[in-house]
């Protein structure tokens, strides 16, 4: 029987040294078994590298920046979908998550389909209110506390002990070991992301991550924990590789099942010399690893779109254990009219 | 009695890998020995009569060895600690 073919748009094009995940999800969404896909990338900048790689992505389409707001977003993605008829969109940053949730009704009367968490959900993991969610779902979290302005880093200690990290509202995150660093990191951090800043506790371990996929009503389809094998200078990882650590899928169908969270997200933790997980993060979308995932054996991107389809699909029960993945950055040769096209008419 | 983690396992290249944490580890011939002859759940003395009676070597330098070896094992957490308390 012939597959279904499916028209997915895919954000986070941006495979660089900090990737955006959607390179990776093309990937696993080309390996489905159960639909066949034609790929519209949706990207912000021009050399995002995903543009370029026709082999993954059949169209791309910029679309405008989370700051001009959800109406012109939706007008770009209102001709988008009378070009493409889109079935299934897929955002993948943080920051234009907020859009797009708000945005679920309006693109669902189009006939696009999300699978988002829901914007109580969204709100309540920011990194801001980890606090309160550690207590509310019982996870333990490093102490951590929101600031705006720089004199407020004064009155950090005996609440906080050095060293402490210094993190963006969305991204970054540094190691300060007095005043004088926080007081660096707070402007450069500020500067790039906005306020306010986020103080933590540091927990010094080693950092493990999982990802997963909930269907909203508190089940899991997809979980497994991965280890960050090689981090790069930006906190990224370079290399992991898949385990069978029974306390983290625990932790993990618990977040699941406490939230009800729907869709794709990925926690962060670190464990410490005690062997506790501290909880560190969540992120409200698909990891850049998450390839890793397909080859695990839990196609996360092909169960986020079946859901997002309305499809009944089986929860993945097992994984490998042992399998890496390895990053590696590769040069395009790309001539300079695909540039000029995707600059000047905003399509490839 | 000393007991490797039952998850753990060791190549014939004396490659150990912890599916646990993701950790891995390389052993050399004599650590393989080591660890196939814990993991087997010989006695110590057993070890130390086979290790004899193979090499030419003698009991201090041996105990010595083994005694590092095991403290490795432990310090990377290869070790089942449950099975220690019950000994």
């Amino acid at each position: 029987m012939q597959k279904r073919k499916l028209n997915i748009a895919v954000t986070g094009l941006n495979a660089i040294d900090s990737p955006g995940p959607g390179v990776a999800v093309i990937r696993a969404l080309r390996e489905a078994g159960s639909f066949d896909v034609r790929i519209i990338g949706l990207a912000y900048e021009s050399l995002e590298p995903g543009i370029y790689m026709h082999q993954l992505v059949d169209k791309t389409y910029q679309i405008p920046y989370p700051t001009t707001g959800t109406e012109t977003l939706l007008a770009r993605l209102e001709y988008i979908h009378s070009k493409e008829n889109l079935n299934v969109i897929i955002p993948n940053f943080d920051a234009e998550l907020y859009s797009f949730i708000k945005l679920g009704p309006n693109l669902k009367e189009m006939g696009i389909n999300t699978f988002l968490p829901t914007m109580e959900q969204f709100e309540e993991r920011q990194k801001i209110n980890l606090p309160e969610f550690g207590k509310k779902y019982d996870i333990k979290v490093p102490h951590s506390k929101a600031i705006y302005t720089i004199s407020e880093i004064y009155g950090l200690t005996p609440e906080f002990s050095y060293p402490l990290l210094v993190k963006g509202k969305y991204y970054d995150a540094s190691i300060a070991y007095n005043v004088e660093q926080v007081k660096t990191y707070f402007n450069k951090i500020s500067a790039k992301w906005g306020l306010p800043i986020i103080i933590q506790e540091f927990v010094n371990g080693t950092e493990y991550n999982t990802t997963g996929l909930g269907d909203g009503k508190g089940n899991t389809y997809a979980a497994f924990p991965m280890r960050k094998q090689y981090i790069t200078d930006k906190g990224k990882a370079w290399g992991g590789i898949s385990i069978a650590d029974k306390k983290l899928l625990e932790l993990t169908e618990n977040f699941i099942s406490s939230t009800k969270w729907r869709g794709v997200f990925e926690l962060e933790f670190m464990k410490n010399q005690k062997n506790e997980f501290y909880l560190l993060e969540i992120n409200p979308r698909i990891p850049a690893w998450i390839y890793l995932a397909v080859g695990v054996g839990q196609n996360v991107p092909e169960g986020l779109v079946n859901l997002a389809m309305g499809n009944k699909i089986k929860p993945f029960k097992e994984y490998k254990v042992g399998i890496m993945f390895i990053r590696y950055a590769y040069d395009m040769i790309v001539d300079i009219s695909e540039f000029e096209q995707i600059s000047t008419y905003g399509e490839l | 009695m000393i007991k490797i983690k039952s998850n753990i396992a060791i190549s014939d290249t004396g490659f150990i890998f912890n599916p646990s944490n993701g950790e891995s580890f390389s052993a050399n011939p004599i650590g393989i020995e080591f660890f196939n002859l814990i993991k087997q759940g010989k006695p110590q003395d057993k070890i130390f009569e086979n290790m004899l009676e193979k090499y030419n070597t003698d009991k201090n330098t041996l105990e010595k060895d083994y005694s590092d070896f095991v403290q490795t094992l432990n310090q990377f957490q290869l070790l089942d600690q449950d099975a220690e308390k019950k000994a």
